[in-house]
């Protein structure tokens, strides 16, 4: 869990509005890059919000992630712009790669795999995005490189 | 920062004669286009090398560099014009980075091999605007986002920038503002095409304690990025419109206006510019209190989304602003009446504030000019997919399909045939060949089962399977359903049951009229737009390419060979040089064969994944119809 007074800041940024929960969530996944349960307990508790209701929140956004996610993040885009060029074929390279699918995070924490809607940037699809940087015109051996290299930097840190 | 607000017109008609003054129109200035595109290309890095060889140089002084926000020709990224002359260098790279310098801006040389070559003439084109990508266009609101730096006020107003604000402010009645956009015939461009005008006057006319103006960049359609390339490359010209807006609905009243930017999350950029925009208005007095000295007060904050497409719908969207999950809402009442929290709110799309400021400016007369009978204006279309120009294109409404994929879009790389071109997102439909000549405006698209939607438009090749397509967009849309109507979230999902057995050669032949009747359901019983619009994908392909789904059920064959389930590789002798690129890619080993000699796949291993297909450089592995063993049944195979 956040210490207590990192979560008061995040409601005082916000003015410990329940209106600003979207903003107050997204705040806290910053911090921990997840929702951890004990958090949004304590959310629900100063803003009087039903926990009922701040888990609907929770599951209906795709931006909220209820587990932990891994140290590196890999968004493998699924536009449309990118599904015709093949985006599917440099999932399943990935998702052979890690050893996880679309939308898990391996067990080691080292490694989530995302897909996103579109990330508009379509010229240069297929696209994936590994910790924030682009990554364009991808092939699948493409894709399995970029992977391996950053396994490599960090000492065979094992993906899958 | 610590500048004088701007009190009165002539301020900022005198602060603008001082930013242009200090400009001096021949003084040489790169400018290095830094839109999400061209960043992932890595302009960033450019942009610091030229800033470095610039100093090695002792020329810091002479040349500015200037970074914009996106040009709208991401395939040629990075791409970098250098001013004054307008010469157009794309795919710049880090090395090509001090001959530039050296050749180009000491000496006034052109440097051959970065500039743009026409594939259909074979002409090397040294000027941006002689470039057929952009000569074609009609940029009236992208032209400025290769001008400006987004971070920068001063550029915003040295280019006109917040003129049309203060006129409105200044020199025009709220009544005379709703009455302009009335008669320029400005439609909004989000998708419904609702004629901005007269939900201005609505709201205007409806009561309420307080009014709400709201920005729609919630932009969620995959393969569309004008709004978030006019968000990142020119946010104070949404702002302005934004002000406009609030001024025309609230002006000369006692109740409260508040203002809310609701953007995409995906989109940092943009969330960070338009951040920065509002910040350096307020402190010009553009923004907040006592606007430009007009006693007009109005103030607009940003909310992230949460990653749900359905909150584009301006009611879910109004949920979600509420702090509650965005399923969107039955409109007994219209929003303009009863919207965020029950009070009157407008709420439009970027682009279509984008073009408010230029209505004012120029006048309404000079908007109604461009366009046709129902719709007026520009608009700026994606065009992406397999195309060889895929960019933002900026055309007046009516041009033709075939003129901006072809002219424009020059055409279907590696010499393969157009199959359809998709437009309207998740709600649209895929038109065929026959309907290239087709004007493109809110009607006429409509008509044909397609929509314009807020101006995706994908392009498909013969490599694309229109089965997969549909398929593609029902898994897309049982994502995102909010759940709230059966027939939606239901619909939807059995729909793409079908759909996806039908992909794997398992559809029955009533297949094809049960979809029909699931999506007159769907189209008819759902509360929102998601819903109602959600069958066109299946039923546009249906109407303009029913042998393919004709081809999977009855024959279990996939004639662009994309579904996986009815293809295998084959690898051809004639063609093989045994280099052994694939086996080595080959995750399941099922590729074997001697060094040099014709390479073989062992079928009961292979699963279909297209590694080799990827890697291989003498096009040997073909894809073909599961089961026929001579040479390829398929019509296409999909480029990689």
């Amino acid at each position: 869990m956040l210490e207590t007074a990192t979560l008061e800041q995040i409601l005082e940024r916000h003015e410990r509005d329940p209106a600003n929960i979207i903003a107050i969530l997204q705040d806290i996944q910053t911090e921990v890059n997840w929702l951890p349960e004990e958090d949004l307990r304590y959310v629900c508790a100063e803003l009087e919000i039903p926990p009922s209701k701040m888990m609907a929140l929770a599951t209906f956004y795709r931006a909220f992630s209820l587990k932990p996610r891994g140290k590196h993040i890999v968004q493998a885009c699924l536009g449309t712009a990118c599904h015709v060029r093949g985006a599917v074929r440099i999932l399943g390279a990935i998702e052979r790669d890690l050893g996880i699918e679309g939308g898990q995070t391996d067990e080691d924490l080292q490694w989530t795999l995302e897909t996103v809607g579109c990330l508009g940037a379509c010229a240069l699809g297929p696209i994936v995005v590994v910790d924030g940087e682009y990554h364009g015109q991808m092939t699948s051996a493409k894709a399995t490189r970029v992977l391996q290299r950053i396994k490599k930097a960090e000492g065979n840190g094992s993906g899958a | 920062m610590n500048q004088e607000r701007i009190s009165s017109p002539e301020g900022l008609a005198l602060l603008r004669q001082q930013l242009q003054s200090r400009r001096t129109a021949d003084k040489p200035c790169i400018t290095v286009c830094s839109g999400t595109g061209c960043q992932a290309y890595g302009c960033q890095a450019v942009t610091a090398a030229f800033r470095e060889e610039l100093e090695k140089r002792d020329l810091s002084d002479q040349v500015d560099i200037l970074t914009t926000g996106c040009h709208g020709f991401c395939e040629r990224g990075p791409v970098v014009v250098l001013q004054p002359q307008g010469i157009f260098y794309e795919r710049m790279k880090l090395k090509d980075v001090a001959e530039v310098v050296e050749e180009t801006i000491a000496k006034g040389e052109v440097i051959d091999r970065l500039l743009y070559q026409d594939p259909r003439t074979g002409e090397k084109i040294v000027h941006e605007r002689d470039v057929p990508f952009y000569k074609l266009q009609q940029r009236e609101i992208l032209s400025m986002n290769g001008m400006i730096d987004p971070t920068s006020i001063e550029d915003y107003i040295a280019v006109d920038g917040y003129s049309a604000l203060v006129k409105a402010l200044h020199e025009m009645t709220p009544d005379e503002i709703v009455d302009a956009i009335k008669q320029s015939g400005l439609r909004g461009r989000g998708g419904a095409g609702f004629p901005t005008g007269r939900k201005w006057e609505g709201c205007r006319r409806a009561e309420g304690e307080i009014k709400y103006v709201i920005c729609n960049a919630d932009e969620g359609d995959p393969g569309a990025y004008m709004d978030r390339s006019v968000m990142e490359g020119n946010p104070h010209s949404v702002i302005e419109g934004m002000i406009i807006a609030a001024y025309a609905i609230g002006g000369h009243r006692r109740h409260g206006l508040e203002g809310y930017i609701y953007v995409r999350n995906e989109y940092p950029l943009a969330v960070k510019n338009a951040g920065l925009a509002l910040e350096t208005a307020r402190s010009y007095g553009l923004l907040g209190e006592d606007i430009a000295g007009s006693g007009f007060n109005f103030d607009i904050q940003i909310r992230r989304g949460g990653g749900a497409f359905v909150c584009g719908e301006s009611s879910a969207l109004m949920q979600s602003l509420q702090g509650n999950v965005g399923e969107p809402q039955a409109k007994y009442v219209r929003s303009v009446e009863k919207g965020l929290w029950n009070q009157p709110t407008t709420l439009n799309n970027v682009e279509t504030l984008a073009n408010v400021p230029l209505i004012i400016r120029r006048g309404w007369e000079w908007y109604a000019g461009i366009g046709t009978e129902g719709s007026k204006g520009t608009k700026i279309f994606s065009l992406v997919g397999k195309i060889n120009n895929t960019g933002l294109v900026e055309v007046p409404m009516g041009v033709t399909l075939r003129e901006i994929i072809f002219d424009i879009g020059g055409g279907i790389p590696d010499s393969k045939e157009f199959k359809a071109v998709q437009t309207g997102g998740p709600s649209g439909g895929c038109l065929p060949e026959n309907m290239l000549d087709l004007p493109v405006d809110f009607d006429e698209l409509a008509k044909v089962g397609s929509m314009m939607g807020s101006g995706g438009m994908i392009v498909m090749d013969e490599g694309t399977c229109m089965v997969d397509i549909a398929r593609y967009f029902l898994d897309f849309l049982k994502e995102e359903s909010c759940g709230k109507c059966v027939p939606c979230r239901e619909g939807i999902a059995r729909s793409l049951e079908i759909l996806n057995r039908i992909c794997q050669g398992k559809g029955r032949p009533e297949d094809i009229d049960l979809l029909e009747e699931l999506s007159e359901t769907v189209q008819g019983f759902s509360l929102c737009a998601l819903g109602q619009t959600a069958p066109n994908p299946v039923l546009s392909t249906l109407k303009y390419f029913r042998h393919e789904y004709e081809a999977h059920i009855f024959e279990e064959r996939c004639p662009a060979g994309v579904c996986k389930a009815l293809i295998e590789y084959w690898i051809d002798p004639e063609l093989c040089t045994g280099c052994g690129a694939c086996t080595r890619v080959c995750p399941q080993e099922a590729i074997t064969g001697e060094k040099k000699t014709p390479h073989t796949v062992t079928r009961s291993e292979c699963i279909k994944c297209g590694a080799c297909y990827d890697v291989c450089r003498f096009e040997a592995i073909t894809i073909r119809s599961a089961g026929v063993k001579a040479a390829p049944a398929v019509e296409a195979v999909e480029a990689p």
